[in-house]
């Protein structure tokens, strides 16, 4: 499987994400600046987690209208699979590629734990190898965490089963909508949550649960 | 040409940061402060000395950058001259 990671000014979690993409899917992810206007020719781009443009004007407010992004509309409604992550779900969102806004957590403390994930989805691209229900554990690390769509919207992601992650029950770390963690665009190629599952994949990090979710990527390119 | 661009959250949406400020307000004192709510304020200088063209431009840059309409609503005021 070939992936590229965009890299924005201020992105710090970039290296996380192309380590993880290379031990998992053995091959070398492309890093592409986010100058650049075209993409290489990749089954999975990902938008790593950080602080673009240090946060300004709102998170992944100016990252969102960078000059990579037309590209990556261009190849979202190619039907290439995009995952953002952290910082890369908020500029999504910015971007228009996903329904909703990031907005700062409801107690406004930045906040870096593990917490429980329910997967809410898992006939998903990118959730495919957990089992629907399951509770696995995965870093977070954020200060605008908090989900916010409006009426219309969290009804459609509701109904149509696009809410793919849930913060499970009590350990909601951010005052998200539904304790939605992450999710997914109507067409199912265009991904985004804020937990870093490229931050659980090796017995180092206590876990290996994130690992399954790059399988399952994986799974759905071969 | 010179304007002032207000970015308010919209009602219902949820303000942590105006409530945090409410609490320090009444920590200090300050009775009889029945809300906060709190939003950003953006001048930007124009070349353009149409007036309405200025608008319509501000008012793209509002729609494309400088607000998000999912949670913000934003106002525009052009200086008289």
């Amino acid at each position: 499987m070939k992936s590229a990671v965009i890299v924005f000014p201020g992105s710090n979690r970039e290296r996380d994400m192309l380590y993880a993409l290379e031990l998992i899917t053995g091959v070398k992810p492309v890093a592409v600046w986010h100058t650049e206007t075209t993409l290489p020719d990749v089954d999975l781009v990902v938008l790593p987690g950080g602080f673009s443009y240090g946060d300004y004007l709102r998170t992944g407010a100016i990252a969102g209208r960078a000059n990579i992004m037309t590209d990556v509309a261009r190849k979202a409604k190619a039907g290439t699979r995009i995952m953002g992550v952290c910082n890369g779900f908020q500029i999504l969102c910015e971007a228009g590629l996903l329904p909703g806004v990031l907005m700062r957590n409801a107690q406004l403390k930045f906040v870096c734990k593990e917490v429980g994930l329910e997967v809410a989805n898992a006939k998903t691209d990118f959730t495919s190898k957990y089992s629907e229900g399951q509770v696995w554990h995965c870093p977070v690390a954020h200060g605008d965490g908090n989900y916010f769509a409006s009426p219309e919207d969290l009804a459609r992601l509701e109904g149509e089963g696009q809410v793919v992650l849930r913060y499970a029950k009590g350990e909601n770390p951010n005052g998200s909508l539904n304790d939605i963690a992450g999710i997914i665009n109507d067409r199912g190629n265009v991904f985004g949550m804020m937990p870093h599952p490229e931050n659980m994949i090796e017995p180092l990090n206590g876990a290996t649960d994130g690992r399954v979710l790059f399988e399952s990527v994986l799974e759905a390119v071969a | 040409m010179k304007a002032r661009i207000k970015v308010t959250l919209k009602n219902g949406v949820l303000d942590p940061q105006g409530k945090a400020i409410e609490g320090a307000l009444g920590a200090l004192g300050f009775s009889g402060v029945e809300s906060v709510r709190q939003g950003k304020f953006i001048e930007v200088e124009l070349r353009e000395q149409n007036r309405e063209k200025a608008h319509a431009a501000l008012d793209e840059m509002c729609r494309k950058l400088l607000a998000n309409t999912v949670i913000e609503n934003y106002a525009i005021e052009l200086d008289e001259k």
